[in-house]
C-alpha cells in the first residue's frame, strides 16, 4: 500500500540525535515510536497529560527532517469542510456566468469540479504536497465522533475521495502524528490504525537536561533541586501534576527574580507557578512542611 | 549455571511473540490480529539487541489505552527477560567467611543497600536486586538457617526483602544527609529528601520484586508466573479486595474519569437536543396554513439538572467504594444542580460541607469517620439504624426534584433491614438507585439483606471502576 520512499531516519539513534540537535530531547520510547512510524508508514498516535510536549514533537519531527508542518487543529463542531476540502462556491458561480453563451452545460459542468476550484483544507494539502510533510493532528478528542470517521481513509491508506472528482491518493506519505489529551476514548478504529505513544513525565535525569537546554542560563544545581522538587511534588495526590512546561517556567521565574538557590522561601513564594490549583498549593504546603 | 526450562518457542520468534499476545489477551488487554501482525513488523525493522526499543516498539504496535502499560511491563519482563539464570553481574554480594557460596553478611549487605539509596544510583541498585536475590535463594542469610545451597535454590521476595527491611534504612540515610549538611537543615528540605529516599525504597523493593519473578519464572514456567504476578487494570481491580495503593492509583483516575463521563454526556445532550414531536402546538400552527401541517413543533428539552442525596456506608469494609464514588460524584457536580452527602455506619450524619468545591478529597475518608457521629454502639454496620434516623432527622432532604443514591454492600450484620422507612424514602425521591460493590452471586448470602433491598430499590453492581462508570452514565440525566 504505502508509495515506496526512502525513510527519513535510519536507525533509533538517528531519530534521538536528529531531534536533538533541534532542540527535542527525545525519550527512548519517544525515539523509537518516531523511528517505527516512519519506517512501517503508520500514523503516530501521542496521548499523555498538557503540557509534556505532544505538539512540540511533531514540530521537531517537522524541523529535523526538513519538512513542512501542516497543522489541523480540533475543535468541537470542526467538520469536513474545515479538516478534508471544501468547493469554492463563489469561484464555480463567476466560472458559470463567464461561460454563459460561449460553452456547453456539459462542458462548463466538467470544468466547474476540477482542481481549481477545490479549497484545500489541512489533511488534502497534506496528502497533496511532494514535498516531505508532517501531519499534525491536534487535540484529536476535541473534535467529535464523527471527524474521525474522515480520518479514517486518510490515516489508513493516504488518500481522500472527492465524489465529483474521484480519488486523490498521496503522492507521498506524510509522518502523520495525533495528539490527544484522553478527555474522551478515541474508536477503536481510529486506534487500530496508528502506532500508540503515551507521553508521560520524563525521567529525573532527561528532565533536567530539557530544563537545560531551554533554560541555559540556571545552575545546574539549581535545576538539579528544581526538577527533584517537581518529582516529589508529582507524587503526591493533586488535582493537576506539574508537568515539563511547568518546571520550565519554574526555571524561568527564578531566574527572573534572581534567585540561584530553591530555599524554602524561594518554593513558597513561587509555588503558584506549578500549581495552578489553590487547594493543590495548600495541600502541597501542608505535606511538604512549608509553613 | 544451568539453564531451567527450554527458552526458545516452538515456532521460533514469530511463535513467541503469539505466546507473547496471548498472555496479554489473558490479561484483559485486546489485541486483534492486526497489531499482531504490526508487532511482527516491528520486530523486523527494529534492533532487538536494543532490549529497550524492542518494548517502546511492542508497546506502540500492541497497547492501545495507557493503563495497560503495567500488565505488559510485567509480562514483557517475563516473555523477554533481560538476563538468564544469575546474569553477569559485576556486583559482589559480602558474604560471611571466604567461602564464595558462604552465607550472606546481611549487616554489611545493608550498608551497601544504604550507600546506594543514599546516592541514588538506580543501574547499581538493580545489579544488586539480582544479585542479591541470587545469593539469598542459594546461600540463606547468615543466622537465619535456611539454606538453599546443596538443594532446590528458592526465590523468595518475601524473604529477601525481611532480611534487608530497607524501609529500616531511612532514619540512617536521613541521618547520613543531614551530617553531610552540617546538621542544618529546613523541615522542607527534611521532608523532601524523606520523600525521594522512600520513594527510592519503593523502587527497590519493585526490583528485587521484579527478580524474583523472572528467577521463579524459569523454573516453574512464565505462565505459570503471569497468573498470579500481573496487576490489574487500575479500572478493573474490585474496589472491595483492592491494596491502599491500588485504592490510592484508582483514585488519580477519577478526574480523568469523570471528565470522559461529562463529555459523553455532552455528545449524548447534543443529540437529544430537540425533544418529541408536540401534537397541540404543531395542529394550533396549521391552522395559519389551512389545517396542514406545514411546520411542526418540537417539545424542547430542559436539561434536567436534578438534586442529588447521597447515603454512604463508611464502614471498613466497603469505604474504598464509597470513597471513590464519592469522589467521582463530586468530580461530576456540574452535572447536579445540588449534592448532599451524609454518611452512616450506626447511624446517618451529615457530611456535605466535607466535599465544598475546593476542598482537598484525598484524605476527606478520615476526616468523615473522625468528624461525623456515625457510631452508637459498637461500630458495625447498622443499615435499618441508619435509615431510621436520617428519615428521622434529614428526611425532607428528598424531595421529588432529587435523586437518591445509595452506597453499600447491604450487610446488616442480621440487625432489622427497616424497609419500610427505606420505602417511604424511595417513594419521596424521583429517583433512587442502590450501588453495591459486592459480586451479584453474593447478593443475599449471610447477613446480606441485599435482595430484600433490591425488591424496594433497584439495585446495580458495581464492583470495578469500569463497572461504577457505566452505571453512573446511565443514571445521569440527559
Amino acid at each position: 500500500m504505502s508509495a515506496s520512499q526512502s525513510p527519513l531516519f535510519g536507525s533509533v539513534a538517528d531519530v534521538a540525535e536528529r531531534l536533538a540537535e533541534v532542540g527535542y530531547l527525545a525519550s527512548t520510547a519517544v525515539a523509537t515510536t518516531v523511528y517505527l512510524a516512519d519506517r512501517l508508514g503508520k500514523p503516530l498516535l501521542v496521548e499523555g497529560p498538557a503540557g509534556v510536549g505532544k505538539t512540540e514533537l511533531a514540530k521537531a519531527v517537522a524541523e529535523a527532517t526538513k519538512s513542512e508542518l501542516v497543522r489541523l487543529q480540533c475543535y468541537e463542531g470542526i467538520d469536513e469542510a474545515r479538516a478534508l476540502y471544501e468547493w469554492n462556491h463563489a469561484k464555480q458561480l463567476l466560472r458559470i456566468t463567464a461561460g454563459q453563451g460561449t460553452q456547453s452545460w456539459d462542458e462548463t459542468r466538467d470544468d466547474v469540479f476540477s482542481e481549481e476550484f477545490l479549497l484545500p483544507r489541512p489533511l488534502l494539502t497534506a496528502i497533496r504536497r511532494a514535498d516531505p510533510t508532517v501531519l499534525l493532528v491536534d487535540e484529536m478528542d476535541k473534535a467529535d465522533v464523527e471527524v474521525e470517521g474522515l480520518l479514517l481513509e486518510v490515516l489508513s491508506d493516504f488518500q481522500v475521495s472527492i465524489p465529483e472528482m474521484g480519488t486523490v491518493t498521496a503522492t507521498r506519505r506524510p509522518f502523520a502524528l495525533l495528539t490527544s489529551n484522553s478527555t474522551r476514548e478515541l474508536s477503536e478504529a481510529l486506534k487500530r490504525r496508528c502506532l500508540f505513544l503515551h507521553l508521560d513525565f520524563p525521567d529525573a535525569d532527561l528532565e533536567r537536561r530539557i530544563v537545560l537546554s531551554r533554560v541555559p542560563e540556571l545552575a545546574e544545581s539549581l535545576v538539579d533541586a528544581l526538577v527533584r522538587t517537581v518529582r516529589v511534588l508529582r507524587g503526591l495526590e493533586l488535582r493537576k501534576s506539574p508537568s515539563v512546561a511547568e518546571t520550565i517556567d519554574w526555571g524561568r521565574t527564578l531566574l527572573a527574580l534572581g534567585m540561584d538557590t530553591l530555599d524554602d522561601d524561594a518554593v513558597r513564594t513561587t509555588l503558584g507557578v506549578v500549581l495552578k490549583h489553590q487547594s493543590d498549593q495548600v495541600k502541597a504546603a501542608a505535606e511538604l512542611r512549608l509553613n | 549455571m544451568s539453564i531451567t526450562g527450554p527458552i526458545a518457542a516452538e515456532h521460533g520468534l514469530p511463535g513467541h511473540l503469539v505466546d507473547f499476545v496471548g498472555a496479554l489477551r489473558r490479561h484483559g488487554v485486546a489485541v486483534g490480529p492486526g497489531e499482531t501482525v504490526d508487532a511482527a513488523q516491528v520486530l523486523s525493522v527494529i534492533d532487538l539487541l536494543y532490549r529497550d526499543q524492542l518494548r517502546e516498539g511492542l508497546a506502540a504496535a500492541l497497547l492501545r489505552r495507557s493503563g495497560q502499560r503495567q500488565v505488559f511491563d510485567t509480562l514483557f519482563e517475563l516473555y523477554f527477560p533481560a538476563a538468564l539464570g544469575a546474569g553477569a553481574g559485576e556486583v559482589e554480594v559480602p558474604r560471611v567467611g571466604d567461602d564464595d557460596d558462604g552465607a550472606v553478611d546481611v549487616e554489611a549487605l545493608r550498608d551497601i543497600l544504604a550507600d546506594l539509596l543514599r546516592d541514588g544510583d538506580i543501574a547499581a541498585l538493580t545489579e544488586l536486586a539480582r544479585a542479591v536475590v541470587d545469593a539469598l535463594g542459594r546461600s540463606g542469610a547468615a543466622g537465619s538457617g535456611s539454606q538453599g545451597a546443596g538443594g532446590q535454590p528458592s526465590w523468595s521476595a518475601y524473604q529477601a526483602l525481611r532480611t534487608l527491611s530497607p524501609e529500616t534504612l531511612l532514619a540512617r540515610i536521613m541521618d547520613d544527609l543531614k551530617a553531610g549538611m552540617n546538621g542544618e537543615i529546613s523541615d522542607f528540605t527534611d521532608e523532601m529528601l524523606r520523600r525521594e529516599i522512600r520513594d527510592r525504597i519503593a523502587r527497590f523493593r519493585k526490583m528485587i520484586t521484579d527478580e524474583v519473578r523472572r528467577r521463579t519464572a524459569e523454573i516453574r514456567g512464565k505462565e505459570q508466573v503471569a497468573k498470579t504476578a500481573v496487576p490489574k487494570q487500575a479500572e478493573q481491580v474490585e474496589f472491595l479486595s483492592a491494596y491502599a495503593d491500588q485504592l490510592a492509583q484508582l483514585r488519580r483516575t477519577v478526574h480523568p474519569l469523570a471528565r470522559r463521563l461529562a463529555s459523553r454526556l455532552a455528545v449524548r445532550r447534543k443529540h437529544a437536543k430537540r425533544g418529541t414531536l408536540d401534537m397541540r402546538r404543531t395542529l394550533r400552527r396549521s391552522m395559519s396554513t389551512g389545517g396542514v401541517p406545514m411546520r411542526p413543533a418540537f417539545r424542547t428539552r430542559r436539561p434536567g439538572r436534578p438534586e442529588l442525596v447521597i447515603l454512604c456506608d463508611v464502614s471498613g469494609s466497603v469505604a474504598g467504594f464509597s470513597h471513590f464514588t464519592l469522589l467521582l460524584v463530586q468530580a461530576l457536580r456540574e452535572q447536579f444542580s445540588k449534592v448532599r452527602v451524609f454518611a452512616f455506619v450506626e447511624r446517618a450524619d451529615e457530611v456535605t460541607h466535607l466535599f465544598e468545591p475546593g476542598a482537598e478529597l484525598s484524605g476527606v475518608m478520615s476526616r468523615v469517620l473522625r468528624e461525623a457521629e456515625l457510631v452508637a454502639f459498637d461500630g458495625h454496620s447498622d443499615y435499618g439504624g441508619s435509615f431510621g434516623s436520617f428519615a428521622e432527622y434529614w428526611g425532607d432532604a428528598v424531595t421529588p426534584r432529587s435523586s437518591l443514591l445509595i452506597l453499600g454492600d447491604a450487610r446488616t450484620n442480621y440487625r432489622d433491614p427497616n424497609l419500610t422507612v427505606l420505602r417511604r424514602l424511595v417513594g419521596q425521591a424521583r429517583h433512587a438507585h442502590w450501588l453495591n460493590p459486592e459480586p451479584r452471586r453474593q447478593w443475599g448470602t449471610g447477613d446480606s439483606a441485599a435482595m430484600r433491598y433490591a425488591d424496594v430499590v433497584p439495585m446495580h453492581e458495581c464492583r470495578t471502576a469500569g463497572q461504577l462508570a457505566d452505571v453512573v452514565e446511565a443514571l445521569l440525566p440527559v
